[in-house]
């Protein structure tokens, strides 16, 4: 078990949402699209120049930015 | 009496295809008062009841963050409709209820549709309706939005419903202790001093504040500062509360919390799954191809060559009859009216007019027919997620590139459907940094310009003139989008968190009605300003016309050269076919078509734009451009063709068909004030100056102000200015 950031993630690892940060415009989004704490998450693939990437939650298929990814921690195995 | 339904879900959810199931073709777009928000209605007449529909907004959340979002509220609150129908995607059951929760939070009637139970039943998902509707407190209905079942018994639970006329309570839901104590307070100060209580409900209001919901507060402020100066102390100490002890702060714990009032719900049996919920879908299989990092771009740009062809080759089919209807009418009028103003009047202004407007009509149908395609069936969102790292870069959107293509970033498009294809662009800003860069990539109407001037001065090396040509207007495109995006057009690149919706096969009737939509609206609110500003075009490039004096002198050189060298009148001699003629006569005729051309320049150089064009002169042969260019140049604010057009009159050669240049091109080699610097600075000028006027009117339709329409018109051409004059000065330095 360990937490990294979202961004650090390898294509097809899976792991749960530890938290969430950011604030404002983008942390809504972000929350409003069902990323928060306690989710299971799985990195379905990344963009040609490896930005955005791709991701499976609650059984859709989700992109962000890696900037954005930096606000999510998720727990791996 | 019809009653007033709003339609509101998720992105993807099936609502458009359910607004056309309801209301079929009896729907108008519209706008909201003051706001460029789209307002799409309806009637819908059943055994029911008569409903007026509204399509009312597609989005994942209610925040304040967008103008849909806003505008939605504030109609749901002020024109409270009678219910709220909430399409829901049964497949995507939790992240969809996120939106159904914040209705009924606002305490406003809601019914849930339940849409997309042919796809949820096939990926193993089984939803106990009853028990959601039982612990949601709200109806929900199973449909089938794309073959219409379950509308019926969606409308007879609508008109139920509003019969019963029960009172609705706004939901509540527990967002934790410390919120939960924080709500509680300001849900009394609320209340004991009335403050918008007549609007929202108390709660909401204070649970608006503690999102930090700018639209609110600002209300509020506007309405009791003391109370708004009370609320926010609260709400300060709850934040500060939240940071200290779990790190947090309201408005993640209040999101965080909805998520879990859903699924407290979900798990209580209401969903039982077949399969494991995350299993690869064959929409996912598709995207491991299409979406791979080798073969996902090289797919892309067969596609997007597919979508340039499809508009533009298939599109040039009816935009011939168009254009060979429009010819056959103004020959039509050529023949029955009189020489004068009144002939050219009709055949330029009018005809030519209405010709221009309709003539782009085969070009946005088609591009809108695969845009729908492409967007509907989600590989639009696909493309967007590829690109967006390129496009970010110079502030705009992955699915800018749409609009780049089909304005001509492969050269040979049309700006007028470009500028419209941001349309499927959600960021405002991202939005209107693309619609007013995408003009400057080569449409169709910039070829004949750059073929004329290739062929007079760069002839051996074509292909490669015409490939530079389009990566310096690509290249300056985006760097134009670049300083727009970090001077007029500020900001933050709006969050990329996006969907990636499972590929489907569009409907031919969904396609249909969304091409015939964005078609009608271009011709209704286009049209008109483009037929008024073509009559204006006209009359300055036609008006004052030589006088009296002038006439007489081309008059007289006509009559001294016949003299002595025919006997046959010459009204004979200019109507008659040249084979039929003696070679004496026919040198006359041939001598008499030079006078008209000598007269046709005459009166090009005496009107307003001649003398615009003689008047600009002085500052343009800086750029090398003498009045005879920029008259045509000034021609070319009408389409960008009619520069070849004008030049060739301006240079006594007559009207120069567009796609018969030879003789002007031999002309320009050999003229006085040209070279291949000259050509390249007029290169350079057609690629980044104003827009064409029809572009133009596009542009303030879609920016939804005409204070962008002039900032195109001015900027670019100012850009393009300062670009020609660089080049030419350089130039000239280093040549010499
Ligand atoms: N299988 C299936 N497809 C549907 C259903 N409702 C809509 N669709 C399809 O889902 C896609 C998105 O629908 P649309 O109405 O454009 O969604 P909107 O973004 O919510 O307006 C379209 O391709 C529709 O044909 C449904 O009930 N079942």
């Amino acid at each position: 078990m360990a937490t990294i950031k979202l961004r650090e993630m390898q294509v097809n690892q899976a792991g749960v949402i530890v938290s969430v940060k950011g604030t404002g415009e983008l942390g809504r989004r972000i929350r409003d699209m069902g990323l928060v704490p306690g989710k299971q998450i799985k990195v379905q693939g990344k963009a040609p120049l490896l930005d955005p990437v791709c991701l499976r939650i609650m059984g859709f298929t989700l992109t962000l930015r890696n900037n954005e990814a930096d606000y999510i921690l998720v727990e791996v195995n | 009496m019809s009653l007033a339904i709003a339609l509101a879900g998720n992105p993807n959810s099936g609502k458009t295809t359910l607004f056309n199931t309801l209301t079929g073709a009896r729907q108008h777009v519209g706008n909201y008062p003051g706001v460029i928000v789209e307002k799409k209605q309806g009637i819908c007449t059943s055994r029911a009841g008569q409903f007026n529909v509204v399509d009312l907004l597609g989005t994942y959340s209610l925040s304040a963050y967008s103008l849909e979002e806003v505008v939605a509220r504030d109609f749901l609150v002020n024109e409270s409709p009678s219910m709220i129908v909430n399409i829901v995607d049964a497949s995507n059951l939790e992240r969809n209820l996120y939106l159904s929760v914040q209705f009924m939070e606002l305490g406003i009637p809601v019914c849930v549709a339940l849409n997309m139970m042919d796809v949820a039943q096939k990926r193993g998902i089984r939803i106990d309706i009853d028990r959601l509707s039982q612990l949601l407190n709200v109806p929900v209905v199973p449909t089938i939005a794309r073959s219409g079942e379950g509308k019926t018994q969606l409308l007879e639970t609508i008109a139920a419903q509003i019969a019963g006329n029960k009172e609705v309570v706004p939901l509540k839901i527990s967002y934790g202790m410390d919120i939960d104590v924080a709500l509680d307070e300001m849900e009394g100060i609320i209340r004991s001093d009335k403050f918008l209580t007549g609007i929202y409900p108390a709660r909401w209001t204070a649970l608006k504040y503690l999102e930090n919901d700018q639209q609110i507060i600002g209300l509020g402020k506007k309405k009791n500062p003391e109370v708004d100066a009370c609320l926010l102390s609260v709400v300060k100490r709850v934040t500060r509360h939240l940071d200290a002890t779990l790190g947090t702060h309201p408005e993640g714990m209040i999101a965080d919390q909805r998520y879990g009032f859903i699924h407290s719900i979900l798990k209580q049996n209401v969903v039982t799954y077949a399969q494991d919920p995350n299993r690869l879908q064959q929409s996912d299989r598709i995207d491991q191809f299409v979406t791979n990092r080798f073969a996902g771009p090289v797919i892309m740009v067969a596609i997007l060559m597919g979508l340039y062809h499809f508009t533009f080759t298939y599109g040039a089919i009816p935009m011939g009859w168009f254009e060979a209807f429009f010819g056959w009418l103004g020959s039509v009028a050529e023949g029955a009216l009189p020489d004068g103003l009144l002939k050219s009047l009709v055949i330029s202004g009018i005809i030519d007019g209405v010709g221009g407007v309709l003539g782009f009509v085969p070009l946005i149908m088609f591009m809108f027919l695969g845009i729908s395609f492409l967007e509907d069936s989600g590989y639009l969102a696909r493309m967007a997620y590829m690109l967006d790292r390129v496009f970010r870069t110079f502030g705009l959107h992955g699915s800018s590139v749409m609009a780049f293509i089909v304005s001509g970033g492969i050269a040979g498009g049309c700006a007028v459907p470009g500028v419209m294809a941001t349309r499927t662009l959600k960021s405002p800003k991202e939005r209107l940094a693309t619609l007013l860069t995408v003009p400057f990539m080569n449409c169709g109407a910039k070829l004949p310009v750059f073929v004329l001037l290739v062929a007079a001065f760069f002839s051996e090396n074509k292909a490669l003139a015409m490939l530079a040509i389009t990566l310096v207007s690509w290249v300056g495109a985006l760097l134009v989008a670049r300083l727009l995006r970090s001077t007029l057009i500020r900001g933050e690149a709006t969050p990329f968190v996006m969907e990636l919706p499972p590929y489907r096969l569009p409907t031919l009737k969904g396609l249909l009605i969304h091409t015939w939509e964005r078609t009608w609206q271009y011709v209704k609110k286009a049209g008109t300003v483009i037929l008024g500003i073509s009559i204006l075009l006209w009359a300055m490039m036609t008006f004052p016309g030589l006088d009296l004096d002038q006439k007489q002198v081309f008059e007289m050189k006509r009559i001294k050269l016949a003299q002595g060298m025919t006997a046959t009148p010459l009204e004979e001699i200019k109507t008659a076919e040249p084979a039929a003629l003696s070679p004496g006569d026919l040198s006359v005729k041939q001598g008499l078509v030079q006078i008209d051309m000598q007269e046709a320049q005459a009166g090009l150089k005496n009107s307003f734009a001649g003398r615009m064009g003689v008047g600009l002169e002085g500052v343009s042969k800086f750029a090398g451009f003498d009045w005879r260019t920029n008259i045509a140049l000034l021609g070319g604010f009408v389409a960008k063709e009619v520069v070849v057009s004008t030049l060739g009159t301006a240079y006594s050669l007559g009207q120069v068909d567009p796609e018969e240049t030879g003789s002007l091109s031999e002309r320009l080699s050999t003229a006085e004030g040209w070279g291949p610097l000259t050509a390249v600075s007029l290169i350079i000028f057609t690629i980044f100056y104003a827009p064409c006027f029809v572009t133009v009117v596009c542009i303030a339709k879609e920016a939804g102000s005409w204070k962008w329409a002039a900032f195109s018109v001015i900027f670019n051409t100012a850009l393009a200015f300062g670009l020609s004059v660089a080049v030419y000065q350089i130039g000239s330095l280093i040549m010499s």
